[in-house]
């Protein structure tokens, strides 16, 4: 009997695309292989999809190659710091020493990780982890060891360059009961052109852990990215995420956390600042599995010329996780007519025992407060820029590194001229 | 200072100022007083420059400038001051940042330096007092929260750091009792000097019982119609605007 195969759009992609040097078990490239095998790339049919097509991605073909790139500009200059180019491990550019209790190497030469490389993500139903999951050329492993303290933070940093390149990246990350480390995750883009960027994040917090995670997307505009962070905490852990991003042409973020024990804060801000032709979507999930937790989240973004962002937030508390405080709230300001938002905030509610809210809001600055500024002297320009940094201000503040924070302010300084 | 002639201004195609005249020389004060609806906003609103309103004819002079050719802030940023009817809340932008922007763009436009942090917060603790602005409310977002006599006094404070040649104040009295009253006045007078000079728009003499006017102007239908010294205002609050109508050959 013979089987006649119509070449699907992913096998076309795929086509010269190396095997994951990643040390996979072997039941976990099986299900991503079978995905790949029964999806294509989603469409604006596929509710997740709605509002971002990815066809610029999916027709074109790249090619995994190490780059070379010149002076980093990183956002903390004293790190523990490990360097990737274009998915490729760049010993060079990487900090030589981990500090006591901590490992932070590459995760092609971490075999220890294969017991938890793919426990988190779902490569069932997603077709970016799967290819990630099957093409992953390298990435960050850091283990935090139990009641390790980190004092400076971790700074994981991929670097895109060149033509038509892709870098498949993947981490993991573990912190260790009462362990505490900050972790700072960069995307920068060097001479990059439609590029495409594919990372996927495993973070496991364990009980009594805190770790804050800053995610800064800073790549030029005309490439893609794609990223996915599935974090799994466990009980009294403390996790907070900000994810920045300050350019890059497409650029999509699922972020799923599942809050596993009780007495649980999570914390999940972000930020987008966009103009020109970029579309930034922003995918959120907290699972709250167990009873007596809390986890706020605030999304806030700035649209201006023909740019478009989209948030869509979802909050599940199941049947049995009483006593939850979950707050979501995203704001959005259009600063051109030209621009526009597609926001969705949603809650799922199955436990009657909860304190929950949700909101957004979509809207242009208020007119009569930049008058009132130009009464006073200022600039329409400087006027419209002191109530945009004030918006986003918000999300900025909940920052706690004072370098991330410059480098921020830096970026959007060049970037639109605003000061802080 | 200032010289307003034959002022018309119209906004959605009705023509609210007709005709308008005045003028204001340094180191005078002017009460502009008049029932509802006779303009005194919109003149309040012309001069500092709105946009949503059409002059349709005549000229306003400021320090040998032509005001109305300049924008909102080149004309605050030359010495205007509007003390605003309804202050503005603005979230998240904080009273200090707000002020030393103000500030600075105002002194880069005079081609002057840039205030320093230091003698900035010196300014801010030292004009503060003068209105008796909590130092606290300095730090918040420009207005939110602020009760109305807060506003009020924060539009003030903002005059004494700006230091404007003319300042125009909207209704300043409105919705405040009479020890915030006393306190918004007393810093106008301390503002007071012979350099520069004050316009006080108000439907109440209350108001100029605490900042004494050198000349008292009615306003209504869009002119002014009539003028006079201070005791001007102590008829109008006695017998009402009502013969002034009738002065002017209207039915009432």
């Amino acid at each position: 009997m013979t089987e006649v195969i119509q070449e699907s759009k992913i096998a076309k992609f795929r086509e010269g695309l190396p095997k994951t040097r990643l040390p996979f078990r072997e039941n976990i490239l099986k299900t991503a292989e079978n995905t790949l095998s029964t999806l294509d790339f989603p469409t604006t049919r596929n509710e997740r999809w709605k509002y971002t097509r990815v066809a610029k991605i999916a027709t074109k073909s790249f090619t995994a190659k190490e780059g070379i790139i010149g002076t980093l500009h990183l956002p903390v200059a004293d790190a523990y710091t490990i360097v990737f180019v274009n998915g490729f491990y760049n010993q060079e550019l990487s900090s030589s020493e981990s500090p006591e209790g901590v490992t932070i190497t590459a995760l092609s030469s971490a075999t220890e990780a294969t017991e938890l490389l793919g426990k988190n993500v779902r490569v069932d139903t997603a077709v970016f982890p799967a290819l990630n999951t099957l093409h992953a050329t390298d990435g960050a492993y850091v283990h935090l060891k139990a009641k390790t303290i980190v004092e400076k933070p971790i700074q994981i940093v991929h670097v895109l360059t060149g033509e038509h390149t892709i870098a498949t990246t993947r981490n993991v990350i573990v912190s260790e009961r009462f362990s505490e480390a900050e972790i700072v995750q960069v995307f920068l883009a060097g001479n990059a052109t439609e590029s495409f960027s594919n990372n996927v994040t495993e973070i496991f917090v364990e009980e009594n852990a805190t770790l804050s995670f800053d995610k800064l997307q800073n790549e030029t505009e005309g490439n893609f990215h794609i990223s996915t962070e599935h974090v799994k905490q466990a009980a009294h852990s403390n996790f907070k995420i900000n994810t920045i991003t300050l350019n890059g042409g497409l650029v999509r973020n699922d972020l799923f956390i599942d809050v596993e024990g009780e007495n649980v804060e999570t914390h999940l801000n972000g930020t987008y600042v966009l103009k020109g032709n970029q579309h930034v979507d922003n995918h959120t999930t907290v699972d709250h599995l167990k009873p007596n937790c809390e986890s706020n989240e605030l999304y806030k973004g700035v649209v201006d010329e023909s740019a478009t962002a989209v948030f869509n937030g979802k909050v599940f508390v199941r049947k049995d996780a009483q006593k939850i405080n979950a707050y979501q709230s995203n704001g959005n300001v259009l600063l051109s007519d030209t621009a526009s938002v597609n926001s969705k905030p949603e809650l799922e509610i199955y436990a009657d025992d909860v304190k929950c809210s949700h909101g957004s809001t979509t809207g242009q600055l208020d007119e009569d407060a930049v008058y009132y500024l130009r009464a006073r002297g200022i600039s329409e320009k400087s006027a419209k820029a002191l109530m945009v940094t004030a918006f986003i201000g918000d999300v900025i503040d909940k920052i706690d590194n004072e370098s991330v924070v410059e480098y921020v302010h830096a970026a959007l300084h060049e970037r639109f001229g605003w000061d802080f | 200072m200032i010289k307003i002639e034959n002022l018309h201004a119209s906004i959605d195609g009705k023509e609210i100022l007709k005709g308008l005249n005045l003028e204001v020389k340094a180191g005078e004060v002017h009460a502009i007083m008049g029932p509802n609806g006779a303009g005194k906003s919109t003149l309040a609103s012309v001069l500092a420059g709105r946009e949503e309103y059409e002059i349709t004819a005549g000229s306003v002079d400021f320090n040998g400038t032509d005001l109305l050719e300049l924008s909102t802030e080149d004309r605050a940023r030359e010495g205007l001051f509007l003390a605003f009817q309804y202050p503005v809340e603005i979230p998240g932008v904080s009273n200090i940042n707000f002020l030393r922007t103000a500030l600075n763009e105002i002194r880069e436009y005079r081609g002057e330096e840039a205030v320093s942090a230091k003698d900035f917060m010196a300014m801010v603790k030292e004009k503060s007092k003068l209105v008796e602005l909590d130092s606290k409310l300095a730090n918040r977002s420009v207005n939110e929260g602020f009760s109305g006599g807060e506003k009020k006094r924060n539009e003030i404070f903002q005059m004494a750091m700006l230091e404007p040649k003319l300042a125009i104040l909207d209704e300043t009295d409105s919705g405040l009792d009479i020890d915030a009253l006393r306190i918004v006045a007393g810093g106008v007078n301390a503002l007071k000097s012979d350099q520069n000079a004050t316009i006080v728009i108000t439907h109440y003499q209350r108001l100029l019982d605490y900042i004494v006017p050198d000349f008292v102007h009615v306003l209504y239908n869009g002119k002014i119609v009539k003028s006079g010294p201070k005791e001007l205002a102590l008829e109008l609050e006695e017998k009402g605007y009502d013969w002034i109508k009738a002065e002017l050959g209207e039915t009432v």
